[in-house]
């Protein structure tokens, strides 16, 4: 229900989009069709092949070892496993959830796959390395980690709470 | 203002090779061969038509995703975000900051050295981690193109809810006084404050 609550909600914004893009000029609605065309293209493969890897890797993974150390009574140390996991994932999109997908199919906990997520969202070394350092100043890079750093525990710890 | 042109800023590099999808790829297809090779081959069959299932769900959402964000690059100008955004004063600069970053569809090549030109151009620290932090925790063209699919919406959803405040309570943490003197002293052998 609620997906499909959300496609229409999705078809709906980018028939908005394309209305106003086409108001401005109906070239930018061309454009904008070939960008997303392309862009669509490049992310087939490699979805496909994330989305195939995610399968296989969650039945692979050895379920006892996941639920001892992320399952539900991983507790605090769990969730700081999942982080620095998390940090050290390399950088592109599909990984971090195709393996995140994965645990949570093998039986990690809903919580500690928040941190995880959370983790690699904020943090993937792989990533500051390669596009935020070189871009931004350092010292701004290290101020943002640093407060960022209690944040998969929050996010763990309200996913518990909640649940 | 800023007196001097931001000519320093680092060129857009080019993206190199992309060892996240090689990483996936390896992991993939090694985990295919595996199961095939542990379990048997219909084992392995079933998991793949669940995969497969799973991907023909997952591309309406993503085609739609890639649309929104193409016409969204398309219609909204650079200068408009950095007009926006260097503004960022006070609780509003950083809610403007975490909203642009929230809505605005692009990759790390475009966000870092985006939120670079954002300082440049009057935003303060605050702002710009309020901006890049927004990006990362609830990019929404990533989390429909990429997270969704492995997750499924109620996990996406729910995660969002829980980020929402972060941005902005991220970019007021470092603005706290406490971390000025780290901020601005000048790394040593870079002149820059």
């Amino acid at each position: 229900m609620i997906v499909l609550a959300f496609t229409l909600a999705l078809v709906l914004i980018a028939a908005a989009l394309a209305f106003a893009a086409w108001r401005r000029s109906p070239a930018l609605l061309t454009d904008g069709f070939s960008d997303a065309k392309t862009q669509f293209i490049h992310l087939l493969p490699r979805l496909a092949i994330g989305v195939l890897g995610s399968g296989f890797l969650a039945h692979l993974l050895p379920k006892e070892t996941i639920l001892a150390w992320f399952g539900p009574n991983s507790g605090l140390l769990g969730t700081a496993l999942a982080s620095v996991a998390g940090a050290l994932t390399p950088g592109g999109p599909v990984v971090g959830y195709a393996i995140g997908a994965a645990s949570l199919k093998a039986g990690a906990d809903l919580a500690q796959v928040m941190a995880y997520v959370t983790a690699w969202s904020l943090f993937t070394v792989n990533r500051m390395i390669s596009w935020e350092i070189p871009s931004m100043p350092a010292r701004v890079v290290l101020l943002r980690v640093a407060v960022s750093l209690p944040f998969p525990f929050l996010a763990a710890w309200v996913t518990a709470l909640v649940r | 203002m800023p007196e001097e042109q931001p000519s320093g800023l680092p060129k857009l590099k080019r993206k190199p090779l992309d060892w996240g999808f090689l990483v996936v790829a390896t992991l993939s297809f090694g985990s295919m061969l595996w199961v095939t090779l542990r379990d048997g081959f219909s084992v392995s069959q079933h998991i793949l038509a669940e995969d497969v299932w799973l991907f023909l769900t997952i591309l309406p959402k993503v085609a739609l995703g890639c649309l929104i964000g193409s016409l969204i690059r398309l219609m909204i100008a650079r200068e408009t975000i950095e007009k926006y955004v260097g503004e960022g004063s006070g609780l509003k600069g950083l809610a403007i900051a975490a909203l642009i970053g929230t809505l605005f569809p692009a990759g790390p090549f475009t966000i870092f050295p985006l939120a670079a030109v954002l300082m440049v151009s009057g935003a303060d620290r605050g702002a710009a981690i309020a901006f890049v932090s927004a990006w990362l925790l609830l990019g929404i063209n990533r989390a429909i193109i990429w997270e969704m699919p492995f997750f499924g919406t109620d996990f996406v959803l729910f995660r969002f809810l829980v980020s929402l405040p972060m941005p902005v309570l991220l970019g007021l943490l470092a603005r706290a006084s406490i971390f000025d003197d780290f901020v601005n002293r000048p790394p040593p052998g870079e002149g820059k404050a």
